[in-house]
């Protein structure tokens, strides 16, 4: 990582409210944590089973003001010691962006510093930096979450080129849909682990849609080879199918993460978002890069879901290549990565 | 003691500055719903343009609605992140309140009357009183057949002002004794909530910032349609 070493530390104050997470941290020189504070909706949500964006909407603006006390409390500094402050853009919920938009630009206005939008994809792919100071560009990352399944070649720091993405469902959507099906509750992704551990993944072989072909991915087909299983086979034992419909899509995800190191000559391989918490994936994933020879990154799993610690990261990339953002930056509910 | 205030909860965004020798800058624009992309450069602006640095801000104003749900929390989230990092007090008015006090010196009763989308309106009534207007109703969210068979009941001369008023001009023009604000009333005043909040400063009548919520006067979607079903099970 390039740090320019007589430079005093460039201290980024990051946020995120994209989603059902309201999220404040302060990070140095876009590697070295300060503080992270992350409130979670969850609950808020749960009996909805799923986000409700208006639910989300009002829950930032309630949760914002003490979650940034707290991260610039934990950081041990206060306006004074903020360089920047970066706010998530997008993509994601509008309502929930421009809550965290808002108050970015704000605190930037009165502490005088710049502002900095940060795309919350990028922002993800900067949560392995974070905990590898060391970690150096080329790489290849898997992005799995609820929103998300993308398999991206990082070339350098804002350099990206994407290899793959989802034709249908997000792998992390699946998750939630195969467990609202079982009734396993929400998240799905956690709740499917879980029972998991308790099947037999052999139990059924679900289908691997599209393994060998490129490196996009499909698992609407495989949510629906669950639902169709189960109905004609009702006394399966529900953490069988969960383990079998985790191996399924893991298989997919370390399969094509795999190729797609050999084939781009990446150093190693990153895992990031909500799905890269997924015990059977972070196993799958080491063993495959370890038989490879190749490194792999783990972020731990605060890491992985959302949190402003990889925004205020990504922010102090950004701030450097593009400088600033303007003050009349508005919320990108549909951004993609910049790819170049 | 210096005052900004900022407006956001309809179609208008806004912000003015003022203190005890009145507003000595405003800004408003009513163009499309981009609270987000203009509210800070405007508050940047007017600042500036009234040789103010938020520095010198001693407490921070802020419409809480009724009203647009996004532009609301657009405005509240600034206010409280300003307010913050200021570390100064806040005073939250009213959308309705804001519309009213401009036409405080009309002796008819004052309707202050917010589009609030889904064939509904927000609403309060108020009164002339020296130094302004009281209100005399509560804040009221209904369709303008609603309002309409109000302002029957009270039999009143009436004054309505706000974009509500204007939206349904058709149905509420029918009730007898009825004046429409001009288009300078239909939107709340930024300089109004700078005024209002100066006054409430003196009382030191503040809202600590972490307090402060926006007036939805509407539950979330999602939660209306639980209880419904809650309440459909429970019968
Ligand atoms: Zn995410």
């Amino acid at each position: 990582m390039v740090t320019d070493e007589r430079a005093e530390p460039t201290v980024v104050l990051g946020i995120e409210t994209s989603c059902d997470e309201t999220a404040a941290a302060v990070v140095a020189n876009g590697a070295a944590v300060m503080s992270s504070v992350v409130s979670s909706q969850v609950d808020l949500h749960a009996r909805f089973g799923g986000v409700v964006p208006e639910i989300a909407s009002r829950a930032h603006v309630e949760l914002l003001t003490p979650v940034v006390a707290e991260a610039l409390v934990e950081a041990g500094i206060d306006g004074d010691g903020v360089d920047a402050v970066a706010a998530t853009i997008g993509p994601g919920l509008v309502g929930s962006l421009l809550v965290g938009i808002s108050a970015a630009k704000a605190l930037s206005l009165v502490w005088g510093v710049p502002f900095v939008g940060v795309n919350h994809l990028e922002a993800h792919l900067y949560a392995s930096f974070l905990e590898e100071p060391d970690l150096e560009p080329p790489l290849v990352v898997l992005l799995v979450s609820g929103g998300h399944t993308l398999l991206i070649a990082m070339e350098g720091h804002a350099r990206y080129r994407l290899l793959g993405t989802t034709v249908d469902d997000a792998a992390g959507e699946a998750f939630d849909k195969v467990a609202r099906f079982l009734g396993l509750g929400y998240p799905g992704g956690p709740a499917v682990d879980r029972v998991a551990m308790e099947g037999d993944p052999a139990a059924v072989d679900f289908p691997r849609a599209m393994l060998d072909d490129g490196f996009d991915f499909s698992f609407s087909g495989l949510k629906t080879a669950v639902i169709n299983h189960v109905r004609k086979h009702p006394g399966l034992a529900t953490a069988d199918v969960a383990a079998s419909f985790q191996r399924a899509v893991v298989d997919v995800l370390v399969h094509k993460a795999r190729r797609a190191v050999r084939e781009t000559g990446a150093r190693g391989l990153c895992l990031a978002g909500g799905v890269a918490a997924n015990s059977l994936l972070r196993e799958r994933a080491l063993d495959a890069a370890m038989e490879d020879g190749i490194r792999c990154y783990l972020p731990s799993r605060s890491m992985c879901t959302d949190n402003a610690a990889m925004v205020a990261a990504a922010g102090y990339w950004r701030l450097r290549s593009d400088g600033p953002s303007s003050l009349a930056l508005g919320a990108a509910p549909n951004l993609r990565l910049a790819l170049g | 003691m210096l005052i900004l205030g900022i407006e956001t909860a309809t179609l208008q965004a806004g912000c003015a500055i003022g203190g005890h020798e009145g507003v000595l800058a405003e800004f408003h624009v009513s163009r499309g719903r981009r609270h987000a992309e203009v509210l800070a450069p405007a508050i940047e602006f007017t600042c500036r343009q009234a040789l103010i640095e938020l520095k010198e801000i001693g407490a921070i104003a802020v419409d809480i609605g009724p009203g647009l749900f996004t532009g609301l929390r657009v405005g509240v989230a600034t206010a409280k992140a300003m307010a913050q990092a200021l570390r100064v007090p806040m005073i939250g008015v009213s959308s309705l309140d804001l519309l009213a006090f401009p036409v405080r010196h009309t002796s008819k009763l004052i309707v202050a009357a917010i589009d609030a989308r889904r064939s509904e309106l927000f609403y309060a009534f108020y009164r002339q009183v020296p130094g302004g207007v009281q209100r005399q109703s509560g804040y009221q969210v209904g369709t303008a057949d609603d309002l309409a068979s109000e302002l029957l009941a009270t039999g009143h001369e009436s004054l309505l002002v706000g974009d509500g008023a204007h939206r349904y001009a058709g149905t509420l023009g029918e009730v007898g004794g009825i004046e429409f604000g001009d288009a300078g009333f239909a939107y709340p005043s930024a300089s109004a909530l700078v005024e209002l909040a100066h006054a409430r400063a003196l009382r030191e009548e503040f809202v600590p910032t972490w307090e402060l919520e926006p007036f939805y006067l509407r539950k979330a979607d999602a939660e209306i349609n639980w209880e419904r079903r809650d309440a459909a099970e429970a019968s």
